[in-house]
Parts: C-alpha cells; structure tokens; sequence
C-alpha cells in the first residue's frame, strides 16, 4: 500500500502530449494490446462504466453536478471527454461483482456434485479512472486478495486490469478526497496517466505495459504552457469545500457510541443502503440459494449486500442491529474508525458518492464533523 | 478453489440427541487428511436450499461430527435429510480453543443453552486426554432440568476424578439432586479450581457471559485467562462477507474463539 501524502502536485515530470485528435489511437493500443476496453459514458442520466467501442462514446461535453441528495448531469462549458468528477458506480462492479456465482451442485445417481463456476474475467482496460477510485481500488484488494481465503472471482480479474487513469480537473461540490489523501491527483495504481486540456492530453506511463503502450502513441513533448495548464486546474480541483477529519481524528468516534445524534440521523435516515452500495469500498454481501427445478442445479449465488438491510446482523431470532440509529453508526463507525483497525487506513476516500445518492440528503462529512465536535467544544 | 467450492461429505448416520437435535457423522468424500480443532467450525450446504456454519463436534470412526439443531429454513431440511444423502462441507473456518497452551493448568468451561457445541467438544478433547489437564469444571445452565442434552455424558464427568460437574435450572421451582436453582453464573461460587492457573472457556449467550465476568474477576481470574466462543450472522466464514463483524473483527476469521481482553470493549455493547 503506497503511502498518501496531503495533496502536492508533481505534474511537471515525465509528461508527453497527445493531440485530442489521436486519443482514439490510444484506444486501438488498448484494443491491440488484448484488452476490452471499458470506459464512462452517459447512461440513463448518469456516468457509468461500460464496454467502450469507441472513445465517440464518452461523455464529450457533460459534467454532473451534486449536492447532498443530488445528481444531475449537464452540458458542461468545455467540450472534453472526462471533465465529470464521479457517477454512480466506480468500477468496482467489475471486480466485486453485485451477482456471483459461488459454485455449482448438481444432482447425480451418485449423489451431488459440486463444481467451480465458469469465470468471465478476462484482460480489461478502464479508462477515465480517478484517483480516489483506485485508493478504493487497492482497498478491496487488501479485503478480497490478501486475507487468508483470496477471493478467486476478484483476484483473477484484478490481475488482468489496465487502468488509464485521468486527473482531476474540476472537483464536484460534493468531492473532499485531498482531506481523505487520495485525490485530485492519482498517484500510484495506473499503467497510463492523462491530463485533459482543451485541446489534447498529456500523458504519462507507469510500468512495463504502461511504457509499450505510451510508445506507440504519436505523442510530443509537452510545453511548459501546456504543463502549467495541467498544474492550475489540479489546483483549481484541490480547493474543496468539505473536509472529512484527519484519521486519528476519526478513530475516536468509537468513543462516541451512545451520542445522540445517531438517533437524529435516524429520523431522516431510510436504512435504504444506497450510501454502502455507491460506497467503491463497502464489500458486504449475502449469500443466496438457487435452485433450479428442471435440470437439478443448483447455484449458490453471491450478492451486494449492506449493514443497512434487514438481516445483516441476524442471529438468534433477532437482528443484533435492530434500529436504523445502530446501522447508521455501524456504517460510519466501520467505515471511519474500525476499518483503520482492519485495514490501516480509513474506508473513505472522499469520492462524496455516498452523499449525493443519499435520498434524505445525509451529508456524511457534515455528520461526523458536528459529532466530533459536539464532544470537543 | 476447495475454500469456496464445497467437498461432498455424506450423511453416514445420524444419532438423535434432543428435541430436534441431531448429531450428524459425516463421510468425507476426499482422500486429504481433516485436520481441526475444537472450536472451529464448517460450512454445511445443502444445495439449492443454503448454507450454514456449524461447530465441529468431533471426529469419530472416519466420520466428522456435527451436532445440529433445527431454528429454520437450512438447519430443518439438514435434520430432515436421510441417512446417505450428500451434503457440501467447506472449512474447517476461524479460530479453535487454544488448548495445547491450556496444558497442565486447571480447565472452568461455563455454557448456558441447550448444548453448546463448541464447548462440549473442547470437555470431550479434555477428557480424552485427561492427564493433560488437572482439575476439570463444568458449570453447564438451562432453563429446565430435561433441557440438558447429554445427560449421561455430565454423569459420566461427575464420577470421574477430579472433575466437577455444577447444574443450575433457572426457571425451576424444585431443586433437584445434583442441580441447583439460578444461573449458571451463581454457580462459579461453588466452582473448586486455582484462579491462578487455569484457563476459562465460556459459550453461550453474551448476557451470560457479561455475568460471568465479574464473577471470575471476583475469583482473581485474570482478563487474559478467559476464552470466549462468539457468534455473529455467517454468510462466508472466510472473512469477505463482512456479515460477522463486531467492531474491527470478523468474527469468522479472527474468533469465533476469542480470548476475552481483544473483545472486551465490544461485548455487550448494543448494535455490535
Ligand atoms: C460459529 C458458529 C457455530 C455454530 N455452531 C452450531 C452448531 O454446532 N450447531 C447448531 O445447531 N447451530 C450452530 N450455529 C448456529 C447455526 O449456524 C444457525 O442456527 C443456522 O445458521 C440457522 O440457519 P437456518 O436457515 O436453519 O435458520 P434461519 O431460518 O435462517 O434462522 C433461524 C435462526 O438462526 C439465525 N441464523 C440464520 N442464519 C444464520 C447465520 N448464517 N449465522 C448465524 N445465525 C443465523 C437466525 O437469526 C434465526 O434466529 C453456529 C453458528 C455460528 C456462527
Ligand atoms: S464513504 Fe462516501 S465519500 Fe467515502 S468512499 Fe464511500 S461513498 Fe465515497
Ligand atoms: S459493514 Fe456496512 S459500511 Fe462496512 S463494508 Fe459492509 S456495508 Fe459497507
Ligand atoms: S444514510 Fe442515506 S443512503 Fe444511507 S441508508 Fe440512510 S437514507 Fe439511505
Ligand atoms: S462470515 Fe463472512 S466475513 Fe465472517
């Protein structure tokens, strides 16, 4: 895990231009190198995620703007490719899948069977993926690849993944990843680096692969104006408004287990999920059985889950977090605090998802900071 | 892939312990060896219908031993299942009594409920090795006297040597020969063991054991000499589902056998 230092940008090294005009030769690389290249494009309202067939289908000219609750996209007033900050989902879908398989059982004369499933992973490349997006990223892969039962499913894919990753050039009014220490400026995790400016990218490569793909690229040596321009709008994109507290900070809301502002949130708070199922680190899920009754095989099926649902915390005839005030505290407080304990560093990385899909309008930088501090003035 | 993919095991035979309390003895259907301890537990599918975490009883004539008991949809159709039916078996998952670094010291299980498998199997392994062991203390409670499974086994413990065996019936109004009336917690005034040198492994529900601690603090039990087994809603028992968590532990992948000083600022506390 590579170490997050505050915010300072280091854009001036290693940087080369590519024409707007040749960003479709850096998607043919992709495509020539073996991958399916997945990128952004605007579906049903919102940046998603899905396989690119080519870089036409970006969202040329649009951007979203948010605010606790809200998400709308709009025309936006330069035409680029990659000047929206976030969507809906990170591409932690393509990883942690929301459905899998977990294995087969089939009914034979000498009883069941049991088998792996057939994986789909294959080599992808996603581009457009944003520095909080991959300290979310190696996150998960501490969760599902370095504990002590490696998730197959996920491990697979994350070995075959490129990732051209863009700076951020504006910040959505909901973003606070310099407070978390994990944006504007992607740092580490990505094979190829851009910085969008009005005409063109600069470009910088990462690694063995990252390096055979930049050298096919018709690519010139980026100017000092050019460079300084990438300079001021990763500036521009640091000054954020929201503010998540220092990790330290953050590690004494366990101290605040029966504050009552739990049970105010509560009163808005719809125990809908929609905050863990944005979230690119929550990694909850349940299992469910399925059987189909023709052939006689039967799936064990994984899906997403939350500790906002139901029956996350069943047992014993009882549901351990019975009110919404406890499951609003669990998510915050494992989020926050004990996924330090867990994982070395809080499960935030200031994407502000979980605050513009909230439907009560929950802002969770608010929320922790009026705790905080309800206790220390 | 044999840690998310189950190994078949078949349904050997089944000894009826109690009211929809079965023991089941399974047959692996792989030639590897099982290696376990006392504590862990395994996952149980029965395909199409779900699966489920299930302490590991014993092991016994080639056959694992789970002891289960029918609450709902997965744990009924496992008692309902007939003799030579397969099953899938994944594990064994999680953390066992450490009871190797228990030799030589003076053994205190405390349960309460209707049989708790993870510690009757840790009595089991003690008595089988007796001499490992020195005094031995079982302090076993329920609501009503018949609730006690296993009755000859407490009987047999009884009248071996240094061993005793306390009782207490909470919802009784009579007492009965070698019972008490109360919780099983009262019973600790009783217990005859050397605070000084034992080991305490408790499992049963966390009310009880929140009042059994102050008791053996009372005792000069230190914090670090009392084992719990915890348990949590299980989906995985590989440490991804995130279902078990209790502050910053899974407790599939770090418990379910805790030892009492790393949980302690979690027991007890409502929502975890
Ligand atoms: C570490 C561990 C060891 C266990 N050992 C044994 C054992 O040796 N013998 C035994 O009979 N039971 C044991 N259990 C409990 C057993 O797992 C549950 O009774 C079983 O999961 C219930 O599933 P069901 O579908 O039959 O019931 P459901 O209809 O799902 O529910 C019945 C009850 O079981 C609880 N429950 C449901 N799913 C789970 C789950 N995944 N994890 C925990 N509780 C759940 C529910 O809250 C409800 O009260 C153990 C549980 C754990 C966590
Ligand atoms: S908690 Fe909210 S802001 Fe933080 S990473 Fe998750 S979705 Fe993004
Ligand atoms: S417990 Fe809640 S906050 Fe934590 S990973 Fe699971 S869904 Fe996300
Ligand atoms: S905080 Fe908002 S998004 Fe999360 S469960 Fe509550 S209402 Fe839903
Ligand atoms: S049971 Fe899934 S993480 Fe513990």
């Amino acid at each position: 895990m590579p170490s997050r230092p505050g915010y300072s940008s280091t854009v001036a090294m290693d940087k080369v231009y590519l024409p707007r005009g040749s960003l479709g030769e850096l998607y043919q690389a992709l495509v020539d190198e073996g991958y399916e290249v997945i990128g952004p494009q605007e579906q049903q309202d919102a940046i998603v995620f899905a396989p690119l067939s080519g870089i036409e289908q970006l969202p040329w000219g649009r951007q979203e703007f948010t605010a606790p609750g809200q998400y709308r996209l709009d025309n936006a007033s330069e035409q680029r490719a990659f000047h929206w900050n976030t969507g809906p989902q990170s591409f932690k879908p393509w990883l942690f899948k929301p459905q899998q398989v977990m294995w087969l059982g089939q009914e034979t004369d000498d009883g069941i069977v049991f088998k792996a499933p057939v994986s789909d992973a294959k080599p992808r490349a996603f581009i457009g993926v944003r520095s909080c997006d991959i300290a979310a990223l190696y996150l998960q892969d501490q969760h599902f690849m370095h504990g002590p039962h490696p998730d197959p499913w996920y491990s697979e894919q994350r070995r075959q993944l490129c990732i051209v990753a863009v700076n951020c050039s504006r910040a959505a009014d909901t973003c606070f990843c310099v407070s978390t220490g994990d944006g504007p400026e992607a740092t580490y995790g990505y094979d190829l680096l851009l910085d969008e400016l009005d005409d063109g990218y600069l470009v910088q490569a990462k690694g063995e692969r990252g390096n055979r793909i930049l050298a096919t690229l018709p690519t010139q040596g980026a100017t000092p104006l050019q460079q300084r321009h990438a300079e001021e709008q990763l500036a521009r994109a640091a000054r954020q408004s929201r503010q998540m507290p220092d990790a330290d900070t953050l590690k004494s809301l366990v101290e605040h287990l029966s504050d009552e502002q739990w049970l105010r949130i509560a009163e808005r708070c719809l125990a809908c999920g929609n905050c863990t199922s944005v979230c690119p680190t929550c990694f909850c899920s349940k299992q469910e059985a399925e059987q189909d009754l023709v052939s006689g095989e039967h799936q064990q099926v994984r899906v997403w889950d939350s500790c906002f649902s139901e029956q996350h915390g069943h047992i014993a005839g009882k549901n351990i977090r019975g009110e919404v005030s406890q499951r609003y505290r669990q998510w915050v407080l494992h989020k926050l605090a004990t996924w330090q304990d867990q994982y070395q560093r809080s499960g935030c990385v200031g994407c502000g998802r979980c605050i513009s899909w909230c439907p009560a309008a929950i802002d969770l930088v608010e929320e922790v900071n009026l705790m905080l501090g309800s206790r220390h003035d | 892939m044999t840690d998310f993919v189950p190994m078949t095991a078949r349904l050997v035979a089944k000894t009826a312990e109690g009211d929809r309390l079965d023991t089941l003895h399974l047959k692996l259907n792989s030639d590897q060896p099982f290696g376990f301890e006392f504590g862990q537990f395994n996952m149980l599918a029965i395909p199409g219908i779900g699966e489920i975490p299930i302490s590991i009883m014993g092991w016994q004539d080639d056959c694992l031993l789970h002891t289960v008991r029918g609450v709902g949809r997965v744990s009924d159709a496992m008692l309902a299942l007939p003799e030579g039916s397969t099953l899938g078996l994944r594990g064994p998952f999680g953390n066992g009594w450490p009871l190797a670094r228990f030799e030589g010291r003076d053994l205190v299980f405390i349960t309460a409920g209707l049989g708790c498998a993870p510690v009757v199997a840790a009595i089991n392994h003690a008595v089988t090795h007796r001499n490992r062991y020195r005094r031995i203390v079982i302090l076993q409670g329920v609501k009503h006297h018949q609730d006690l499974l296993w009755q000859a086994k407490y009987d047999a413990w009884r009248d071996m040597g240094d061993c005793q065996v306390l009782l207490a019936a909470s919802e009784e109004q009579k007492r009965k020969y070698h019972w008490r009336l109360g919780m099983v917690t009262e019973l600790l005034a009783f217990a005859e063991f050397d605070p000084s040198h034992c080991a305490v492994m408790i499992c049963g529900p966390e009310i009880m054991m929140l009042s059994a601690i102050p008791y053996l603090k009372q005792r000069q039990v230190a914090d670090g000499d009392i084992y719990l087994s915890m348990e949590r809603n299980f989906q995985c028992g590989q440490g991804l589902c995130g279902h078990c968590q209790l502050g910053p532990y899974f407790v599939c992948r770090d418990g379910p056998v805790f030892c009492y000083p790393d949980v302690k600022p979690w027991l007890g506390v409502k929502g975890f």
